[in-house]
């Protein structure tokens, strides 16, 4: 609309006296009134112009400014604040209730409108279980090997402990019943399916109920044995490393797992320092008396 | 929320016999705070339209009263068909789809 000058909006000549551009306004305005076109925005822009074309028009004064082009056709435009858009919001309710229909039974709805779905004498009205809902929820590696409570929003007003059972796998679905929509004419509501993620962790992996990590130890622990804290999904825990281990040697922590299985340990000898002129002076008198090789018989010659 | 005579003066022109009027009328139902009137915004945009009815349409009271009535079904009814229709959003997609085909094919045949 914005451009079309106020006589064309109502359809007047320029010359049209104060009756004839109210006859104009109050028949347009019937016409398009957003109240009385609810659902057509297209009417309500029309209703804007048209509203805004007569408050510059049938005012003398701004009429004379827009004619000598003192003031353009928005000029005088003030922004109607449609009652529909209360009256389609929760606060409408006051004045008009949804009265005589009751949607919370549809064989009233359809009683409303003369149409079927009575019930049959002895027969039993139009029922329906309510939808499932369907989420996902993340957890952390721990959380899903020990299990744990968690809070899953919902809806923005509406949220749920979800119990999360020890041991659930990433694709797992946790149905919480009666959780999800509504059920119709009296049926039951429908459940809530919740899909879960496992997060990877850094350390832990997870092998059915038995959990793997890779522990790093240094030479003389290998070589002397050591006592060494662990951790594990139950937290950490102390393991002693029998003298004369390797990298690959690998642990059993029983019942250290998921719901009774183990944790096993596999150990990296980590030498640190790669430098170490102690160290290199060492191992070269020991590996003159110490002959080893250990790809020996492993690759083919 | 703004008072009466706050309504007044956002309603150019309005004088408060009129405004009582569309109180007694239930035309307007205000919120009662001790002696004074409380318009919410519902409200206001509702007296605007009453007023809009009034000077413009030159509608009398027993016209406005069957207007502002069969308005109020009007809205009742698409406040219970968006209830029905929110609903129906939530089912699984075979019954939406199921009461779409008998919507279209009930449908008239176009004049």
């Amino acid at each position: 609309m914005v451009g079309k000058s106020p006589y064309e909006v109502l359809g007047l000549k320029r010359e049209a006296g104060p009756e004839e551009i109210r006859k104009a306004y109050r028949k347009l305005a019937k016409e398009f009134h957003p109240d009385l076109n609810p659902g057509k925005p297209e009417a309500e822009a029309r209703f804007k112009a048209v509203s805004a074309a007569y408050t510059l028009l049938s005012d003398p004064e701004k009429r004379a400014r827009f004619d000598r082009g003192e003031i353009d056709e928005s000029g005088a435009e003030r922004p109607h604040a449609a009652y529909r858009g209360f009256a389609e919001g929760a606060e409408g309710a006051k004045y008009h209730p949804e009265g005589a229909i009751d949607l919370g039974d549809l064989e009233d709805l359809f009683a409303a409108f003369g149409a079927g779905a009575r019930p049959h004498p002895g027969g039993r009205g139009f029922r329906a279980r309510g939808a499932d809902r369907r989420f996902s929820l993340a957890v952390d590696f721990v959380e899903a090997a020990v299990g744990a409570r968690r809070r899953l929003q919902l809806s923005p007003q509406e949220s749920l402990e979800v119990a999360i059972p020890a041991g659930i796998e990433s694709g797992q679905v946790l149905r919480l019943k009666g959780k999800g929509g509504p059920g119709l004419g009296g049926g039951e509501p429908g459940d809530a399916l919740i899909e879960v993620e496992v997060r990877p962790h850094p350390l832990f992996r997870r092998v059915g109920n038995d959990i793997h990590i890779d522990l790093p130890v240094s030479l003389p622990e290998a070589v002397l044995g050591a006592r060494v804290s662990v951790p594990t999904v139950g937290g950490a825990v102390t393991m002693t490393i029998p003298k004369g281990s390797d990298t690959g040697t690998r642990l059993r922590l029983r019942g250290k797992g998921v719901k009774g299985g183990d944790q096993y340990v596999s150990l990296t000898v980590v030498l640190g320092k790669s430098e170490d002129p102690d160290l290199a002076k060492f191992v070269e008198e020991w590996g003159k008396s110490h002959p080893f090789d250990p790809r020996r018989g492993t690759f083919p010659r | 929320m703004i008072d009466f005579a706050g309504l007044l003066l956002r309603l150019e022109g309005l004088d408060a016999a009129e405004l009582r009027l569309w109180i007694e009328r239930r035309w307007l139902l205000p919120e009662r705070a001790e002696k004074a009137y409380l318009f919410r915004e519902v409200d206001v945009a509702r007296a605007e339209l009453i007023y809009e009815m009034r000077r413009e349409f030159a509608l009398d009271e027993e016209a406005l009263d069957l207007v502002l009535s069969l308005l109020d079904q009007l809205y009742g009814l698409r406040r219970a068909l968006k209830r029905l229709s929110d609903a129906l959003e939530t089912q699984p997609a075979e019954v939406r789809q199921a009461i779409a085909e008998a919507l279209s094919s009930a449908l008239p045949p176009a004049p």
